[in-house]
């Protein structure tokens, strides 16, 4: 009963491909729109701030379809990056993590803005008049005391990658061995006859990953706040 | 020499100042709300006059009619806060490098231990900063401060945070300073004492004027301003938040 197999192997080793893949390509860009969003008043930031939460209203399907629509082999940008790059999305493990790392992507963003918000900027000043140009500064000061929130909003989207499936199932569709993620796994093994201890197992798997990645993140953030306090 | 002739407007409240101090120690004296802080934040390159010059010696840190402002980071002039404001996720000894390694100077232990003996805090180098007492934090900013070898120290009203006793403590530094520092300081504080102490030369300010310049001499026997610190922050500072 236990006895994992080699094909939900792959299915859970998928999914922790796409998932780290996600968490770690959206973090830069998810720290700079954080950061842009927390410090600056500029002509369309509610537009921005719209767009980037946009994923987590609009259905997933809908996400999933634009996507192809976009990053598809004949999609605007999919076409561009195939030609000249040779970057496929469509019907690829990388499509896979594409629509992971768009659907997480608010739940990334959010706690790191609120920690950049929280950060003194009276620090950034007096980092300023030491001789920090303002790009050391954000990397000096800004970056490590923020460093909690960013934890945060990479464990929160990191399990949002991991349990996609709207999304990634509209786009890159339930490959095994390519697209087919512990959750599209499970949707499977419940559309076949006896496939109900498979998707237990993989059902356990999936909670072990999700406490395991939560534990890690109180961790992380605990040690990160006393360094904060300066003890 | 120090050079400043500014104008701003802050809300309702204005700062126009003239001086030229040449002294070792140039005391920016007045209540709260007279425009230290602004004035000093200026001359630190954190706030851009509206018009005037401010420069040390013959170099020329804001000229607004040439469209002339250093950013702060390269003006090199250190700035000891009231709240010390040292860098929580750094201990001591690496808050006092940061300074130093963003000007880009060499490390010189000779430095290191002339600035640390002045001071006394070769006690505290591995501490975390939430472990120092007010006293202890405003003797490590003061280090951190000199140890980018600043061309000018200032220093906004760095005792403010302390009780009578720990001002006790910090003002022997401060004279030690001024006699072996080398550098001149610009002492933002509204309690003359701390002036007379230092010898400095005295700008008196009220309302964002100058109203008396000159030795210690101008300053009153007793403080006309008694500061209330729960009275709330003085107009400029409260716009710097």
């Amino acid at each position: 009963m236990l006895e994992i197999s080699s094909a939900e192997w792959t299915a859970v080793l998928l999914s922790l491909k796409v998932g780290v893949v996600a968490t770690l390509v959206a973090t830069p860009f998810g720290v700079a729109i954080a950061w842009l969003l927390a410090r600056y008043d500029f002509w369309g930031k509610s537009i921005l701030d719209a767009l980037v939460h946009l994923p987590l209203v609009l259905p997933p399907v809908v996400t999933g379809y634009l996507l192809l629509l976009t990053f598809g082999r004949r999609g605007m940008i999919g076409g561009w990056l195939a030609e000249h790059l040779g970057l496929v999305f469509a019907f690829r493990w990388t499509g896979a993590a594409l629509a992971c790392g768009i659907m997480s992507f608010p739940l990334l963003v959010r706690p790191i803005r609120l920690s950049i918000e929280a950060v003194d900027r009276r620090l950034e000043q007096a980092a300023s008049t030491l001789g920090a140009a303002p790009w050391r500064v954000f990397f000096t000061i800004t970056l490590p005391l923020a460093l909690p929130g960013v934890l945060a909003g990479m464990v929160l989207g990191f399990a949002k990658a991991i349990g996609e499936f709207g999304a990634t199932i509209t786009f890159v569709s339930n490959i095994p061995g390519e697209t087919q993620t512990i959750s599209a796994a499970i949707y499977t093994l419940t559309q076949v006859p006896d496939g109900d201890a498979a998707a237990m197992r993989l059902v356990l798997v999936a909670v072990a990953i999700s406490m395991v990645a939560l534990v890690a993140s109180e961790w992380f953030a605990r040690r990160a706040t006393q360094r904060l306090h300066g003890v | 020499m120090l050079k400043v002739d500014v104008v701003k407007k802050l809300g309702d409240f204005s700062v126009e100042v003239k001086f030229t101090s040449a002294g070792r120690v140039t005391g920016l004296f007045g209540s709260s709300g007279a425009g230290k802080t602004s004035l000093i934040n200026m001359i630190a390159g954190l706030l851009k006059p509206d018009r005037g010059t401010i420069a040390i010696d013959d170099d020329v840190l804001d000229d607004t009619a040439a469209g002339i402002h250093v950013p702060s980071y390269r003006r090199r002039i250190g700035y000891v806060f009231q709240d010390a404001r040292l860098f929580p996720h750094l201990d001591v000894t690496q808050n006092l490098h940061y300074g130093r390694r963003m000007n880009g100077v060499a490390y010189h232990a000779a430095d290191l231990d002339r600035i640390v003996g002045l001071l006394d805090i070769g006690h505290l180098l591995a501490r975390r900063t939430g472990q120092l007492s007010g006293g202890e934090r405003q003797r490590v900013a003061l280090g951190r401060a000199l140890l980018m070898r600043p061309r000018l120290l200032l220093l906004d009203e760095p005792l403010g945070s302390l009780d009578a006793a720990r001002k006790a403590e910090i003002l022997p530094y401060l004279v030690r300073l001024r006699d072996e520092g080398g550098v001149p300081m610009v002492y933002v504080t509204h309690d003359p004492n701390e002036l007379r102490r230092l010898e400095a030369e005295v700008v008196m300010l009220q309302g964002g004027r100058v109203v008396a310049f000159g030795g210690v001499e101008v300053l009153p026997a007793v403080t006309p301003f008694s500061e209330s610190r729960d009275g709330g922050p003085g107009v400029g500072e409260h716009l710097l938040q």
